[in-house]
């Protein structure tokens, strides 16, 4: 196994498959068979990595390295650790579901849609797989391009707006990123993640390097108050645009911390971690209220989603005010542990509350909460399953949703308890705005005469929302495979933040 | 007592095979009717390959350099490398022009005859070892373009950008040639060796100064850096396509060309007075080249204003005065002029008989119409927006880290502002192919020209391909200029 170079496979196997789906042009039967057949080909490949990762050894495996560019020392370098393989788990999995869930609401230029999601899939592992600083961010940066086409292509009314102003603020925040590396670049001379990690440097410019990749990041989470693309993108996006962002490209925001943040920047992280906790508690209780006032399904899990991923960013560096401040390394790996699973649990969640809409969307052609109600009454199954991602969406316990924020919340209150009573107030915030979305949408009289005639779920509907009620059922109650897989990495993580720069 | 060495004549050999060919070629299409076109085409591209071979077999080993006659022509790595890519581009401007000028009944001889000499012209510029040999490339090029760009004599736009072009460009000749006679006068030397060795003891060193002043005005203009950027916008909009697919590229590598060699050649040891120059003139030009962008309704135009910040892009690899610096710029030029020629050339590829196809709305719907060459000129916007993977943004990554490594951290976080502001017209086009629908749902007839679709397309690709096999281009910018 270690010397077939698996991920790589995961990686080309879909950018090479999009040409071949480009190819085939306006034969869409073709098209979708084919593509299906490459996502669940990377699905079922991605799986021996879980499998053969040594979570208890942890660190990073199914290491290649290959010089790229010798001049400046940039490697094609890939290796990936529990948190990465995970990840690249969820990207896989969602992307077959989002293939089955176009199958039928994409009907115009379906060649060029099954392409970008195949692009996409294979830059998303790119990103989560590269070692090499330069590597990952070709990746990070490239894939705004097929989401760019996505969203302009297949997306709403608005579609122009959104999409052009999501590649505009995404691209702005990477490219102060790039600075940063370059300065790395210059320090170290290479480009490998590793080696940043290791360079020493001034609390000056751990400070400018810090908000260089807070920019790039907090953006991509997105972080209040640099949110404000998102709600755009996923309200014009296609479901299953809408779907890929919520579900794995919000992640690559909080990945880019542990890996970027964290290691090289430990010192200014500390410094400014008040910051970042912040923005996260403005986000949790802020967006929030603003999510309550949405009159658009999509545009509240939006707001749903900035909400949720502030708990990812919260954990992430109350772990490391627990890890320096208080020597606690115990609390410090349950809240890196929680905004890892939230991170996952998410992904689930949100690609299944979008999925959700999606599958109203197709039968009405509005997202308007308004248009609803009483969607129980003719679609009873879709009810039962929404429900569900509701209650996971709330945090309900037995619901992936809840174990992450549990997680983050236990280990917030070891380090303030002031910051944790406020996180925990998403449970009823949460609640909310979930719960009414659910109230006027799902139950009630039916207004609308068309919603009476609402077919239930069909077999492919079934498949995708049937997939994930699984999964966050299955992780909610019995979380212990994902935590077991990134229990050691996490630890790793940890111990290296102890370790000071300046 | 001037020698002459024989063996010098080798060191010119590809310029008087190119200048033999080029006459040739002039009395060939003399006794051709205008059907039989194809021939001067052929032969044009067939001279320009013979030459790329002779540039080619006679490249010196890593390091080495010749000067001929005197000291007033260089043959080493950068030329070599210089004149391959202008060889290059040249012969794709016959390619991607070709049809343009046939529709138009434009396509005479002159046409390939023009863009030979000026061809000659950028060759010898690249070489120049003194001021005069700088000078007479730079005239020959220039004159050849004024020409070029009144191609179309029935035009008026094309005769009054000819006539801005040339008096603007007489103009900067004039500052070029007034700041290289101070040079002279404070030097007392044509050679810009000459010059380089004996500036740490000049008399006058305030004339140098002054002439240092008007070498870099005159340069400026030549490479269309703000604020000497008035000619390039209304040049590009109103040569024909054909004509402005020339001149928007190869004449840039000479520039490049000339910059390196009046600069590091000549004043390398005022390195620390004109790089502080060229990093306003850096500023200033991805300002005026990225905000003016944005308001044009017309592709050329928007595509003369990138240049412009592309201009800005280069002069950051100068401002380290540092030969990984050069490379770096040197690298940003050819990145920047092929994919340059795949943007200007897919204006050719649409444009009709009586149809120019250049104003941004022309390309609406373009991936209905025709997903394979919508496809190639996203590639081409994203390369020049800089987005991984493609070609573009790898340049962008040498230059910035050229002016980082020397110490111009401001400078470089000014230029990815711009270029932020940049991508929302490289945007705007891919946004107008793709998300508009078209103004008419008919398919693109595609161009009876197969060289043209297959070139253009290779070309168009070959952007992808160099976003991830870059390294041995970058190892040959390194080794020309000694990193």
């Amino acid at each position: 196994m270690a010397d077939w170079p698996l991920l790589s496979v995961l990686i080309w196997l879909p950018i090479a498959g999009s040409v071949a789906v480009l190819a085939c042009g306006r034969r869409a039967g073709t098209a979708r068979w084919l593509t299906l057949l490459l996502a669940l080909a990377t699905f079922l490949l991605s799986i021996p990595l879980w499998l053969h990762y040594d979570a208890a050894r942890g660190g990073m495996q199914f290491v290649e390295s290959h010089p790229w560019i010798d001049a400046l020392r940039v490697f094609y370098a890939l290796g990936v650790d529990g948190i990465a393989v995970a990840l690249i788990v969820l990207t896989t999995f969602t992307s077959v579901l989002v293939i089955i869930g176009a199958w039928g609401s994409v009907d115009t230029r379906v060649s060029q849609y099954m392409a970008m999601m195949l692009l996409l899939e294979g830059m998303l592992i790119g990103v989560f797989a590269a070692t090499d600083a330069l590597l990952f961010y070709v990746f990070f940066e490239a894939m705004l391009i097929p989401m760019f086409i996505l969203i302009g292509i297949w997306g709403g009314p608005r579609r122009v707006y959104a999409t052009l102003k999501f590649f505009i603020y995404t691209f702005l925040g990477s490219i102060f990123m790039l600075v940063g590396l370059i300065y790395l670049h210059m320090k170290t001379g290479e480009f490998s993640m590793a080696a940043f990690a290791q360079a020493t440097l001034g609390s000056r410019e751990q400070f400018w390097l810090f908000f260089a990749f807070l920019i790039a990041f907090a953006i991509k989470v997105p972080m209040w108050p640099v949110h404000t693309w998102l709600p755009d993108a996923h309200v014009e996006a296609p479901t299953g645009g809408s779907v890929v962002l919520a579900a794995i490209m919000l992640k690559v925001g909080g990945y880019g911390f542990i890996r970027f943040s964290l290691p090289i920047t430990p010192d200014a992280s500390q410094e400014y971690a008040w910051v970042v906790i912040a923005m996260s508690l403005v986000a949790v209780v802020y967006i929030g209220y603003v999510a309550l006032v949405q009159d658009d399904m999509k545009k509240l899990i939006a707001y749903s989603s900035i909400a949720h991923m502030a708990f990812v960013t919260l954990g992430i560096f109350i772990a490391l005010a627990l890890v320096r401040v208080h020597d606690n390394p115990d609390a410090a790996r349950l809240g890196m542990q929680g905004a890892m699973v939230q991170m996952i649990s998410h992904g689930f969640v949100s690609g299944a509350m979008f999925s959700c809409i999606g599958v109203l969307y197709d039968r009405l052609h509005s997202r308007m909460i308004r248009d609803y109600g009483g969607v129980a009454n003719s679609m009873p199954w879709f009810a039962a399953l929404f429900v569900l991602f509701a209650m996971a969406n709330c945090g309900l316990p037995g619901t992936s949703g809840f174990v992450g924020e549990f997680m983050v919340v236990l280990a917030t209150f070891q380090d303030n308890s002031w910051v944790a009573a406020v996180a925990a107030f998403t449970l009823i915030i949460g609640a909310a705005y979930t719960l009414w979305l659910v109230k006027r949408v799902i139950f009630g009289e039916v207004t609308n005469p068309k919603v009476a005639e609402f077919d239930d779920l069909d077999m492919r509907e079934w498949i995708v929302l049937g997939s994930f009620a699984a999964a966050v059922l299955f992780f909610g109650i019995y979380p212990k495979p994902l935590t077991d897989l990134m229990e050691t990495s996490v630890q790793q993580l940890v111990s290296a933040l102890l370790i000071a720069k300046a | 007592m001037i020698e002459f060495d024989p063996n010098d004549l080798l060191a010119i050999l590809p310029e008087l095979v190119l200048l033999g060919a080029t006459c040739v070629i002039l009395l060939v299409d003399l006794f051709l009717k205008p059907s039989r076109r194809v021939i001067t085409h052929t032969l044009s591209l067939a001279a320009l390959a013979l030459t790329s071979v002779f540039v080619w077999k006679g490249a010196l080993p890593a390091g080495k350099g010749i000067a001929a006659f005197n000291g007033m022509f260089l043959h080493d790595g950068i030329s070599v490398i210089l004149k391959q890519f202008i060889l290059l581009t040249s012969a794709l401007a016959f390619i991607y022009g070709r049809n343009y000028l046939r529709e138009r009944r434009l396509l005479a001889g002159e046409f390939y005859l023009l863009v030979l000499f000026a061809t000659i012209g950028m060759m010898l510029l690249v070489s120049a070892g003194s001021l005069i040999t700088a000078y007479l490339g730079l005239e020959l090029l220039a004159l050849s373009s004024y020409a070029l760009v009144a191609l179309n004599r029935e035009s008026q736009l094309s005769a009054e950008a000819a006539i801005k072009y040339f008096v603007l460009g007489a103009l900067a000749s004039g500052l070029l040639l007034y700041g290289m006679s101070l040079l002279y006068g404070a030097t007392g030397t044509l050679d810009l060796a000459g010059i380089h060795g004996s500036i740490g003891n000049v008399a006058h060193a305030n004339l140098l100064a002054v002439g240092l002043v008007f070498v870099v005005v005159g340069v400026a203009f030549k490479l269309g850096a703000a604020p000497f950027h008035m000619w390039l916008p209304d040049v590009y909009h109103g040569a024909p396509t054909a004509v402005t697919i020339f001149i928007g590229s190869a004449p840039k590598l000479a520039a490049f060309g000339l910059a390196y060699r009046l600069f590091e050649g000549a004043l390398g040891g005022f390195g620390e007075q004109w790089s502080i120059m060229l990093a306003v003139l850096a500023v200033a030009s991805l300002a005026v080249g990225n905000l003016f962008a944005i308001v044009q309704s017309n592709l050329k135009r928007m595509l003369a204003y990138s240049t412009i910040s592309h201009v800005g892009f280069l002069l950051l690899g100068f401002v380290g005065s540092s030969p990984a610096g050069y490379a770096a710029a040197a690298f940003y030029a050819i990145s920047y002029v092929l994919t340059a020629v795949v943007a200007f050339g897919m204006i050719a590829v649409l444009a009709r008989a009586g149809f120019e196809a250049e104003e941004i709305d022309d390309f609406k719907g373009l991936n209905q119409r025709s997903p394979w060459y919508a496809g190639i000129m996203a590639i081409a916007m994203f390369s020049l927006a800089g987005v991984p993977p493609l070609f573009g943004f790898f340049a962008k990554l040498l230059v910035l880290k050229a002016a980082i490594d020397a110490g111009f951290l401001w400078l470089a976080i000014v230029a990815i502002v711009f270029a932020i502001i940049g991508l929302y017209y490289y945007l705007r086009v891919v946004k107008v192919m793709y998300f508009d629908a078209a103004a008419d749902a008919a398919r693109l007839p595609l161009p009876a020209d197969l060289p043209l679709r297959w070139v253009i397309s290779l070309n168009g690709l070959a952007l992808v391909a160099l976003g991830f096999l870059w390294g041995p281009l970058y190892d040959w910018c390194n080794l020309a200029f000694g990193v």
